[in-house]
Order: structure tokens, then C-alpha cells, then sequence
């Protein structure tokens, strides 16, 4: 008996077969990577938000980032809005002439656009462009010592490099959603009239004829947070990065990938909200 | 060639006063993961003294100098400026302390979207707010006149040579009057010629601002001819610490072997 159980221990103390000890060697080194990840982004957003509340303030910084984030996204972003303004007015005009209901024709335009493509199509714009400049720009000036030169000089780069982002990112998506908006339904108010004429006088008192604040306002808002997201993300991939030229890589093609994801995932939540507290 | 030793005066005074070591290195340790880059090291330097630092690549001198600045948390020991130790100290805290610091780069760092004159000027716009756009634009040109750069103020860092760009480096290093000067390799990259002509340039700046300064360097004949005191480091440690004919002196192998090499 006593024979069978040491043989048992014994067992227990071998190690595991190699296929199995690299699996789990590699599901725990996942799963420590993903809460140290979120860790260092929790202890990141907390000394950019020390350094943006106390002062002194970088307010040219904050004018520079404005325009960088701002006016060098618009055409891209009124492109975007003008190109699914087109697409959703050939599928809507499409679908709604299928169900005899080319009436709602505009509403459906207007609140497509305003409280669905607009934002979205804003924010993953934004995110490509400015994520990507973002996560390039600071992991470049870190890998090159820049970063630490600006700590060395006594400035705190938290408030120079990443507050101002953050902070251009959070002003400046709920403008430029929009303009995108407006583009949206000024070229797709320009498809429909050209397949069947339209004023424009008409196509905008039918869209928005009952329409609320609430209808609309929070969705343009809530691209306030898809700044957060992009700038926060793509501040902290930039500065956090490690290693040369793949570094740099990595830090720009990260900063769009999980920008996207983690705004399509906010998206998710912030209708829901949008949903329950204003409708 | 004037050398450190020339001008002794100040530092025996600051030998004999130790109140007088501005920055204070002690039984510091570092390590970055399994690798442990520094065991116990205490090195101090005093207000007018310049000490070399020098030793193989790999031994933590580096590492020394981004932890008196702040940029790297030791695991243990202490950094002190003018008596205060820099550990823990919250990141707008330290900005006080390293105000007093001038730090030089091992390839200068400089801010490549900025010109030479901006680089120079990034430390006077956000620490002398104080200052007219016409008096910030005297003291650059008279710190690029001091480390011989008159020329080519609005050229970008990728538009001069190594040289020039440690040049700019030093003089942005300069620009707050620091009483630290750390210098990371001044002299590595460069021809001989640009060598000692950096060599001098920071020997003229030390009998002219008397700062306290370590140098980290590879370089012997720059180490004897900027440095009042030279330390070896190897495996983390101080090997030995002294004047060049200390070292001559010596009998310890690691050192015998290095000085024959350099």
C-alpha cells in the first residue's frame, strides 16, 4: 500500500510530457503578458492623469496636437463620411423601395449616419491615422534616448507627450464626427437627388422632424471616449515601447490594431448606455 | 595640453570639506532581471571635480549615470544631491533636483523635429518662462558660440555631423546652469581630432562654470586629460578609484591589464 502511494508521489514529481509543459508554459506566460499589459496601462493613465491636472500646463503643446489631430485628419475623415454617405444611400434606397417604404427614405439617412456610421467610421479613421502617427512618433523618440532627454531636462513627459494627445484626441473626435456626419448626408442626399430629385430643404426637415438633443447628441459625443481610447493607446504603446526600428514596428501597428478593438468593444457598451439612460 | 590636474585648488578644498560632495553614490545596486549590472557601487564628486568613470562595455557605467539622474530606480543603496536622496522622489519633485543637472547623451538625443537653436532653447522655454522670445534667442546663440557652434542654427539634427550634434547636445546640457554636469561617452564616435576638440571644450567649460561632472567614457587619453579623479569599474564594482598615477601604481591584474589596453 504504502509501496503503490510513493509510487504515486513519484509520478506526481515527474514533470510533464514537453508538448504539455510548453503549453502551459505558454498559457501562463499569456495570461501573466495580458494582466501586466493592462497593469502598466492602469499605472500609465494614472501619471498622465497627475501630470494633465496639475500644472504647469502645455497649452502650446495642446495647440500643435489640436491641429495635428484635427484639421490633418479632416479630408481623410470627410472622405470617409462622404463615401458611406454614397453606400448607405444606394442600400437604403434599395431596401426601403423593397418594403414600399421610400418615404423614410431620409429619416433612415439622417440617423444611420449621425447615430451609427458617423462615429465609427470617425473613430477607426482617427485611429488609423492618428494611432498609428502616435505609436510611431513617441516610440521613436524613445528608442532614440528623446523621451529620457526630455526627462533629463526636468520637464515631465507625461504632460508634454501624452496629455496633450489625449487631451487633442478627446476634443477633437466629437468635431470632426461632425464633419463627417455632414459630409454623410450631403453626398447621400446628392445620390438619392440624382436617381430621384430631392431638395435639400426637404430631405433635411423629413430627416430630422422629431428629432431630439438626446437623439443625437450622445452619439456624437461618445466619440469623446473613441479619443480617449486611440490617444491613451496609442500614447502608451509609444512610450512603453522596447528595442530599434522593430520596435518602432510595433509600437505604430499596435497602437491601430488594438485602438480598433478596444473602440469597436467601447462602441458595443456606449450604445448600450446611450440606449438605457437617453432613450 | 592643459589637463584637470592644473587646476587643483578648488577640488582639495572640496576633498577636505565632505560636506562639499555634491553628488553622493552609496553601496548602490542594480540589476535588470537576472543580470545584475551594479553590486554595491559609492563613487562620490564634488562641486569643481570632474571623475571619469571607465571600464568594460557591459559593466553598468551607463546605468551609473541614468540613476543619479533619476532615470532608472536602483534596487537598493542611495543617490544623494546636495544631500537629498533622489529615490522615490515623486516625477515632478526630482524636475527641482534635475534642473540642477546637466546631462549629456551618448548620441546626444537631440529632439530630431526641433532645429539646432530649438533644441537648445527647449529647456529656457518651459524652465524661464520669465524670459522675452529676444533674450531666450541671446543665451542660445551664447551657448552655441561657447561650444563652437555660431553657425547653422536652423539646421536639423540629421543635418550635421556627430561631432556638431554632441556639440548642441553639451550646450543644451547647459542651457539651465547646471552644477552636475553628467557626460555618456562625450567622446565615442568621433575622430581624434573632434575628440580632443570636445575634450577641450569641456575642459574650458569646467575651469569657466567649476561644476561638479562625471564622465563615463571608454577613452583613456580623454579620461586623463578631462578627469581630476578616475574610477574602473568592473563586474558592477569599483576596482579602484584615484589619480592616473594611482592606477599606474596599482598592482591589481584587472587594472594593470586595462590600462595596458587602453
Amino acid at each position: 500500500m504504502s509501496g503503490r502511494g510513493s509510487t504515486a508521489v513519484a509520478d506526481m514529481n515527474q514533470p510533464l510530457p514537453r508538448p504539455l509543459s510548453y503549453l502551459a508554459n505558454s498559457a501562463l506566460g499569456v495570461c501573466t503578458g495580458f494582466f501586466e499589459w493592462f497593469g502598466n496601462l492602469g499605472i500609465f493613465s494614472w501619471q498622465v492623469l497627475k501630470a494633465a491636472v496639475t500644472p504647469p500646463y502645455e497649452w502650446r503643446e495642446l495647440v500643435r496636437q489640436l491641429d495635428e489631430v484635427g484639421s490633418k485628419s479632416l479630408p481623410l475623415v470627410v472622405l470617409a463620411g462622404s463615401a458611406i454617405g454614397v453606400v448607405l444611400s444606394l442600400e437604403a434606397r434599395y431596401s426601403l423601395s423593397r418594403f414600399g417604404a421610400k418615404s423614410m427614405f431620409p429619416v433612415t439617412l439622417v440617423y444611420s449616419v449621425i447615430q451609427v456610421m458617423g462615429p465609427i467610421i470617425t473613430g477607426l479613421v482617427v485611429c488609423g491615422r492618428v494611432g498609428a502617427g502616435m505609436g510611431a512618433e513617441l516610440a521613436s523618440m524613445k528608442v532614440s534616448e528623446q523621451i529620457d532627454a526630455i526627462e533629463a531636462s526636468a520637464i515631465n513627459p507625461y504632460r508634454l507627450l501624452a496629455a496633450t494627445r489625449i487631451l487633442a484626441c478627446i476634443l477633437m473626435l466629437p468635431l470632426l464626427t461632425v464633419a463627417a456626419d455632414a459630409s454623410g448626408l450631403l453626398t447621400g442626399w446628392f445620390a438619392q437627388s440624382l436617381v430621384e430629385p430631392l431638395s435639400f430643404h426637404q430631405f433635411i426637415s423629413t430627416g430630422f422632424s422629431g428629432a431630439t438633443f438626446n437623439a443625437f447628441l450622445p452619439p456624437t459625443f461618445k466619440t469623446a471616449v473613441y479619443g480617449l481610447i486611440i490617444g491613451l493607446i496609442g500614447c502608451f504603446q509609444g512610450m512603453k515601447t522596447r528595442g530599434g526600428a522593430e520596435g518602432v514596428g510595433r509600437a505604430a501597428t499596435n497602437s491601430v490594431v488594438l485602438g480598433s478593438l478596444f473602440l469597436i468593444m467601447a462602441d458595443v457598451v456606449l450604445v448600450k448606455f446611450i440606449l438605457v439612460v437617453f432613450h | 595640453m592643459a589637463t584637470a590636474y592644473d587646476n587643483p585648488t578648488k577640488l582639495e578644498v572640496a576633498r577636505k570639506d565632505g560636506s562639499a560632495q555634491v553628488v553622493a553614490v552609496e553601496n548602490l545596486h542594480k540589476s535588470f532581471g537576472q543580470l545584475n549590472v551594479l553590486n554595491g557601487i559609492s563613487l562620490g564628486v564634488s562641486s569643481g571635480e570632474t571623475l571619469a568613470v571607465l571600464g568594460r562595455s557591459g559593466t553598468g557605467k551607463s546605468v551609473l549615470l541614468r540613476l543619479i539622474i533619476g532615470l532608472e530606480k536602483p534596487d537598493s543603496g542611495s543617490v544623494r544631491i546636495h544631500g537629498q536622496d533622489i529615490a522615490g522622489q515623486a516625477l515632478d519633485r526630482m524636475g527641482e533636483i534635475r534642473k540642477k543637472v546637466g546631462f549629456l547623451f551618448q548620441h546626444a538625443a537631440l529632439y530630431d523635429s526641433l532645429t539646432v537653436a530649438g533644441n537648445v532653447a527647449f529647456p529656457l522655454e518651459h524652465h524661464r518662462r520669465d524670459m522675452s522670445r529676444a533674450e531666450r534667442g541671446d543665451r542660445v546663440n551664447q551657448l552655441l558660440s561657447e561650444v563652437g557652434m555660431e553657425g547653422g542654427l536652423d539646421k536639423m539634427p540629421s543635418d550635421i555631423s556627430g561631432g556638431m550634434q554632441k556639440r548642441v547636445g553639451l550646450a543644451r546640457a547647459l542651457a539651465l546652469e547646471p552644477e552636475i554636469l553628467l557626460l555618456d561617452e562625450p567622446t565615442a564616435g568621433l575622430d581624434p581630432i573632434s575628440s580632443g576638440e570636445i575634450d577641450d571644450l569641456i575642459l574650458k567649460l569646467q575651469h569657466e562654470r567649476q561644476m561638479a561632472s562625471i564622465v563615463v567614457t571608454h577613452d583613456m587619453h580623454s579620461a586623463r586629460t578631462i578627469a581630476n579623479r578616475l574610477a574602473i569599474l568592473d563586474q558592477g564594482n569599483v576596482v579602484i578609484e584615484g589619480s592616473y598615477e594611482d592606477l599606474q601604481q596599482s598592482e591589481i591584474g584587472f587594472v594593470k591589464e586595462f590600462l595596458k589596453q587602453s
